[in-house]
């Protein structure tokens, strides 16, 4: 099988006269194309032992290769890859985003898929680490042949996970990463959520028109380019707003004691406080300010969305508001809502879940507009998405490939975040 | 007072290190982990008796129980056999390879019923602190239990390979652990958070520094332990064939000390500080993270590095040593400049500054017995 493959890869690699090589060097070795046709261009031989995903041979560059061009071609399926966290600290992110997508799969199929052939989606786990994201994206294009790469929630590892499609010419849909630096300067990124200075600057309208509040304290992780973000664009949307920034302290995930930063934040009596990190310390943050006797509300971004947010925050986090791309108590969630319940035994879906189902939405809606799935043509339709309705908005990919939807702020009661405000910073101006 | 918190904890965890260093001269990688399970089997045992407040573990109730009275029965016929017999004479029955079973099963069983019982009435009855208590013990002896196992399987068939063969072993079995411990039959991937046993009042307060409840419960059980062991150490026939075994075990095996029950009940002991030191990290942090998570890898790195600035090998040392490092960080969060954000930076520049200066650690040379 893989000899055949490779004879037709090579067939159609000549005829469009240009190819990146990279696509096939995780399955085969060079010896097995003997059979190829000489007048293969040259850098093939030299780059297929040796493009490991770190080099970037000539050929690599996007105006050129089609790799996705082959990758249909074996068996009935269309290959799309999932990349994320499915165990590691941030593991119910990439737990929800996966029902998602997979949610969206089920129905894509039922109806028939895409020209009578059925989508299939491989999951890799990168354990939320970095290099692990790069790998798991490395072996989805070379070994998996994927026409597309779904992922990953944190920016950091959508980082790493994007220059490696951008490399290899395959697009990317990341469902929840929003830090501006993901898509910026991509051909083939894209993502179907808002960017960090729209939510910090969400967040902070929140806090001074609808609060009325004007001192605020922040609290960050500065490990995660997520959170520093959020921070330097919430600061800057917060001093314009007429605020003030009383305290700034940092930590670094996966510390279990924030003591002495909620010290300095307690003395300098903040009105609320700007946790823009993720839910596990989300979580423990609450906990120990409260100890401390700090009772103004915390507020988070949307690293805060999890199920496990109120398991562990309990009655500390009661009250404290986070930004979002959706609430499950929203109109237009409620029909994706009782979906996901069905499928999932009564879990009720973070927004996680519904961008995922958003982002292979988008994709398939990409895929049957588009004229071929090569990765040019794939990219361009998703770049032309417009209107998409999708359960978390309505979704129109910019030129930055960012999708323009609003924020909506929800509020932590009885363990469950509920809708308290939309906010469209946007709108404003 | 935090800091004299975490810092017993570090110390409770280094000790684990520490005395399997200084019997073996190898460092267990996979005391890190066994922490861990500790913090993870409290927080099943709590969700078995109802105490739980997000979502259960895969584990279910059962398995907890039996698996705990198992390892309590195992650790108190352990006790029984190479502590409490040889202090009571010659006249008490002596727990040979026949009785040993038996006098395991019978404990089982009663443990079982007792702690079960017990552990329901107190819940229904609102004392959280006594079923603290079983729960720790619970945790204690199954680790106790685990850490026997791991040296039986990973590290006794490698007894006389070259040492970097043990240590690559550790290294595996530490793996091992995180990701058994992530599987969805065991506790998943989610973090989770510890139900509150111990009710967090402010008792007095040294200046403007609050002394919580927590706090004294956390530095009070990790006291006891640390002199049970120093009494075990230095004071029974064990400890003294723990010692001898520490200064040479060919010499420890010609006077009649038999070598691989030292070894393993070391590791055993090790284990159950380890575990004790989970449980109570759980009630000073209830956040509990996923077994894999980073946080985790890094606090069993700080323990080792208290056992290291204590002088590794010495078991004084390893109570100190966490001691310090514990408030080293904390002074240094608090009082240095943007402390918070360099956290790390403190404890592991004070293990360079030691190394430096003194590489034998603090007590390394002072106290010459090594365990």
């Amino acid at each position: 099988m893989p000899v055949s493959r490779i004879r037709a890869l090579f067939v159609a690699a000549v005829a469009m006269g240009v190819l990146t090589g990279c696509d096939q060097s995780g399955s085969t070795p060079p010896a097995t194309s003997g059979a190829a046709p000489a007048s293969t261009p040259a850098n093939l031989g030299t780059n297929t032992p040796a493009a490991t995903g770190g080099d970037t041979p000539a050929g690599t560059t996007l105006t050129s290769g089609e790799p996705g061009e082959a990758a249909p071609v074996h068996g009935d399926t269309i290959l799309v890859g999932h990349f994320a966290s499915m165990t590691g600290k941030e593991a119910t992110f990439g737990q929800s985003t996966d029902n998602g997508i997979r949610l969206a799969l089920k129905e894509i199929n039922d109806q028939g898929g895409l020209n009578g052939k059925k989508l299939e989606v491989i999951t890799y786990d990168d354990k939320g680490d970095s290099k692990e994201a790069g790998t798991a994206v490395t072996r989805l294009i070379t070994s998996d042949h994927v026409v597309a790469v779904l992922g990953e929630v944190a920016s950091s590892l959508s980082l790493a996970g994007g220059s490696v499609c951008e490399q290899y010419g395959v697009p990317m849909i990341s469902p929840s990463s929003t830090n501006p630096s993901v898509t910026r300067g991509k051909e083939m990124v894209f993502r179907v959520c808002f960017i960090d200075p729209f939510q910090a600057a969400a967040i902070s309208q929140f806090i001074t028109d609808n609060l009325k509040l004007t001192k605020a304290a922040i609290l960050y992780d500065q490990t995660q380019a997520y959170s520093k973000g959020l921070r330097d664009d919430f600061t800057k949307a917060f001093t314009a707003a007429g605020g003030t920034v009383v305290a700034d302290q940092a930590y670094s995930g996966g510390d279990a004691d924030f003591s002495a930063q909620l010290t300095t934040i307690k003395a300098a009596s903040p009105e609320i406080i700007f946790v823009p990190g993720y839910y596990t310390e989300g979580g423990n943050i609450a906990i120990q300010a409260r100890k401390l006797g700090i009772t103004v509300p915390l507020i988070g971004g949307d690293g805060w969305d999890s199920s496990q947010l109120g398991a562990i925050g309990g009655a500390a986090i009661e009250g404290s508001y986070y930004s979002n791309h959706s609430a499950p108590d929203q109109p237009n969630m409620t029909e994706f809502v009782s979906k996901y319940r069905a499928a999932y035994d009564g879990q009720t879906p973070d927004a996680l879940g519904g961008l995922g189902y958003d982002a292979m939405m988008v994709l398939f809606d990409a895929m049957k507009r588009a004229p071929s799935l090569s990765g040019k043509d794939l990219a361009q339709a998703i770049a032309q998405t417009k209107d998409f309705h999708g359960v978390t908005g309505n979704i129109t990919i910019d030129k930055d490939h960012n999708a323009q939807k609003g924020v909506v702020i929800v509020q932590m009661t009885n363990g469950k975040p509920v809708f308290a405000a939309a906010v469209d910073p946007s709108a404003k101006k | 007072m935090d800091g004299v918190a975490v810092g017993s904890l570090y110390a409770l965890i280094a000790l684990g290190y520490t005395m399997v260093y200084g019997i073996l001269q190898f460092i267990n990688f996979a005391h890190g982990d066994v922490f861990v399970l500790g913090a993870w089997v409290s927080f099943a045992a709590a969700g078995a008796v109802g105490l739980s407040v997000g979502d259960q573990t895969a584990v279910p109730a059962w398995l907890v129980w039996l698996l705990g009275a198992v390892s309590a029965g195992a650790l108190a016929a352990a006790l029984y056999e190479f502590v409490l017999r040889p202090r009571l004479g010659a006249g008490r029955p002596p727990a040979t390879r026949l009785t040993w079973p038996l006098a395991g099963v019978s404990v089982v069983g009663w443990g079982t019923l007792l702690l079960l019982v017990a552990t329901r009435g107190v819940v229904a009855g609102g004392s959280h602190t006594i079923a603290g208590g079983m729960i720790l013990v619970l945790a204690m002896s199954t680790c106790g239990l685990v850490g026997f196992c791991l040296e039986r399987l990973a590290y006794k068939p490698l007894r006389s390979a070259p040492r970097l063969n043990v240590l690559i072993t550790a290294i595996g079995v530490s793996l091992l652990l995180q990701n058994l411990g992530q599987l969805e039959w065991m506790f998943g991937t989610r973090p989770d958070r510890m139900p509150t046993l111990v009710p967090d009042t402010v008792l007095f307060r040294i200046g403007h520094v609050p002394v919580r409840l927590v706090d004294v419960m956390v530095v009070a059980t990790a006291l006891v332990l640390m002199v049970l062991l120093d009494w075990l150490v230095f004071r029974t026939k064990m400890g003294r064939a723990m010692r001898a075994v520490s200064f040479s075990p060919t010499n420890a095996a010609l006077m009649g000390v038999d070598v691989d029950k030292v070894i393993s009940f070391t590791f055993v002991l090790g284990s159950v500080l380890a575990a004790a030191a989970g449980f109570l990290y759980g009630q000073k942090y209830p956040g509990l993270n996923q077994t894999a998570a980073a946080g985790w890898v890094l606090l069993g790195l700080k323990a080792f590095v208290a056992a290291v600035i204590g002088g590794i090998g010495n078991i004084r040392g390893a109570m100190l040593g966490g001691l310090l490092i514990g408030l080293l960080e904390f002074f240094a969060v608090q009082y240095v400049p943007e402390g918070a954000s360099l956290r790390d930076i403190f404890v592991f520049g004070a293990l360079i500054l030691v190394l430096l200066v003194r590489p034998s650690g603090v007590l390394g040379k002072a106290v010459t017995e090594k365990v």
